[in-house]
């Protein structure tokens, strides 16, 4: 699949953002001693809505025709896009309300707004599963439609989420806090388990081939000719090839960037290591999110020629 | 009712006149234009509901070229409806036509992902999706004359290889088609239930192949050349 870069930036920076805001909430709710400060909870409120608002921007980015794009909520019965984007927008008035409790009453807020508090962390969590399922819904693109899919963009939004917070604790009160430490290094190892079980999973050939797509199941088939002359929306959309070499080496530098410095950065406990580390993941991420298109094999290709997907 | 189409891989000869007829009706049909960019130049690139592609099957002796002529199979079980967010694509209950509402249509690209049959692509210029229509415009115009009330593909097609019918008559050509020749589903794995069905090509004897004259035969046969002149 081709990687279009706002879908990138938007998955990478939404699913920061509700792993931010849903960490947050629960870690304050749950009274943890450093997230008792209503500074640190707004800045990290405000830094997820910042991100949560610059990806679904970036998501209208790839949109051919975006002055359609209020119509996206309509098919809420059917489509993961369609609630993606309900829950997406419910989480605001949610999350606002919680934060308004904070700036009015600070880290003791009441019921009403705890209660407002924990539905917001539960539709981020929803959103970031939504999204995860518009790619693991997919038949034709093998790679993509498993439940491993919603589970790695569940647990890397929460693991970025996790080091940002604990970047922005460590930064505005000096010193750092022990929990979120163990709770990102927790995430991070975590993570990485997960995308390594993913690269291990997609390694094993599987699904459709060339026989199956053409019905010729008893004979070796080759395409002689794929009938237009220069590439049409179809090789461009799904045939978008990398060479093996590169693979590797994004894979080994995603994790590298990702998961094993932020990882060692964290261990060393020192608060503006951890600030690299948070940016370290982010970036990180970005990658891990380009291999997942570009290693991503629609099964359209196999009628321009590919054998298996 | 259950509309589409029986390709007939036996006799197509992948002269595109399929892609062409389909091209110049619907470009001025209910969700035309469908634009080209660069149309004369090196990279012409446009949208297209209908494309051929050609094959090779099996291996020497017994090799075979097949084209297949693809448009939208107007699956039973269209996943392309149902990932759709703003509800432009949707499958009608009278006759299971998949068709794209071009108004509401938010060019997200997401249908053309869910199509195992690379029967949906963008229009490079208005931005929205593109795909076969079976020419609902054309098959209820009262004003055709009845024999002219089908699928400008079907209308076109010099071999004959495609054929537009209800599936859902046991009785109708398409069905009969699909009865006696056998006909397949492409990527059945998938559970689309596509409905335009492929009548695979029909078993030929295998040709014994011409053996290669000896060195002596070719010589004698090329001196008696040269002498009978």
């Amino acid at each position: 699949m081709h990687p279009a870069f706002s879908v990138l930036t938007f998955t990478v920076m939404s699913g920061a953002g509700y792993g931010l805001a849903a960490l947050l909430i629960l870690g304050h709710l749950l009274g943890i001693n450093s997230l008792q400060d209503s500074s640190v909870l707004l800045t990290s409120g405000i830094l997820a809505l910042v991100l949560i608002t610059l990806g679904l921007l970036c998501s209208m980015g790839h949109l051919a025709n975006p002055k359609n794009a209020w119509r996206a909520f309509n098919r809420f019965k059917t489509s993961w896009l369609s609630r993606e984007g309900v829950f997406a927008v419910l989480f605001y008035p949610f999350f606002l309300i919680y934060l308004i409790g904070i700036w009015t009453q600070g880290a003791e807020i009441n019921g009403f707004f705890s209660i407002l508090g924990l539905l917001a962390a539960l539709i981020a969590i929803v959103t970031l599963f939504c999204t995860s399922m518009i790619y693991a819904s997919l038949k034709t693109i093998r790679q993509w439609n498993s439940s491993l899919t919603p589970l790695n963009y569940i647990v890397l939004g929460l693991m970025s989420g996790s080091v940002v917070l604990a970047a922005i604790q460590a930064s505005l009160s000096g010193s750092a806090s022990s929990i979120l430490y163990q709770l990102a290094t927790a995430l991070l190892v975590l993570g990485a388990i997960a995308k390594v079980i993913y690269l291990f999973w997609i390694g094993k050939p599987a699904g459709s081939t060339i026989n199956t797509a053409t019905g010729f199941t008893q004979a070796s088939v080759r395409l002689l000719d794929q009938g237009h002359s220069s590439n049409g929306f179809l090789n461009n959309e799904f045939g978008y090839t990398v060479e093996a070499n590169k693979i590797v080496c994004l894979r080994v530098l995603m994790l590298v960037v990702a998961f094993l410095i932020p990882f060692l950065l964290l261990l060393s406990g020192s608060s503006t290591l951890i600030v690299i580390a948070a940016l370290l993941t982010v970036g990180g991420l970005l990658v891990e999110r380009w291999l997942f298109f570009a290693e991503a094999r629609h099964v359209v290709r196999l009628f321009h020629g590919d054998q298996r997907t | 009712m259950k509309l589409g189409l029986v390709i007939d891989l036996d006799t197509c000869v992948g002269c595109h006149g399929c892609a062409t007829a389909c091209k110049q009706w619907n470009t001025s049909g209910t969700i035309g234009p469908l634009a080209d960019k660069d149309p004369y130049g090196r990279e012409p690139v446009g949208s297209w509901l209908n494309r051929i592609r050609s094959y090779e099957v099996d291996d020497s002796p017994n090799s075979k070229t097949v084209h297949m002529p693809m448009s939208c199979m107007h699956c039973d079980d269209a996943d392309c409806v149902t990932v759709c967010p703003t509800g432009a694509s949707y499958k009608r209950e009278e006759d299971g036509i998949v068709l794209v509402d071009q108004d509401k249509c938010m060019g997200c690209n997401l249908c053309s992902w869910a199509c195992p049959y690379g029967a949906r692509e963008l229009d490079p210029d208005q931005g929205v999706m593109k795909k076969c229509t079976l020419c609902v415009d054309r098959i209820y115009d009262e004003k055709l004359p009845e024999a002219e009330r089908q699928p400008a593909c079907v209308l076109t097609c010099p071999t004959k290889s495609r054929v537009f019918g209800d599936f859902d008559d046991p009785e109708s050509e398409v069905s009969k088609l699909v009865r006696e020749r056998a006909g397949k589903a492409l990527m059945p794995e998938l559970g689309y239930n596509p409905v335009n069905t492929y009548l695979p090509p029909r078993n030929k004897p295998v040709q014994d192949q011409i053996d290669t004259a000896s060195l002596k035969d070719t010589v004698k046969g090329w001196v008696n050349k040269i002498i009978a002149r």
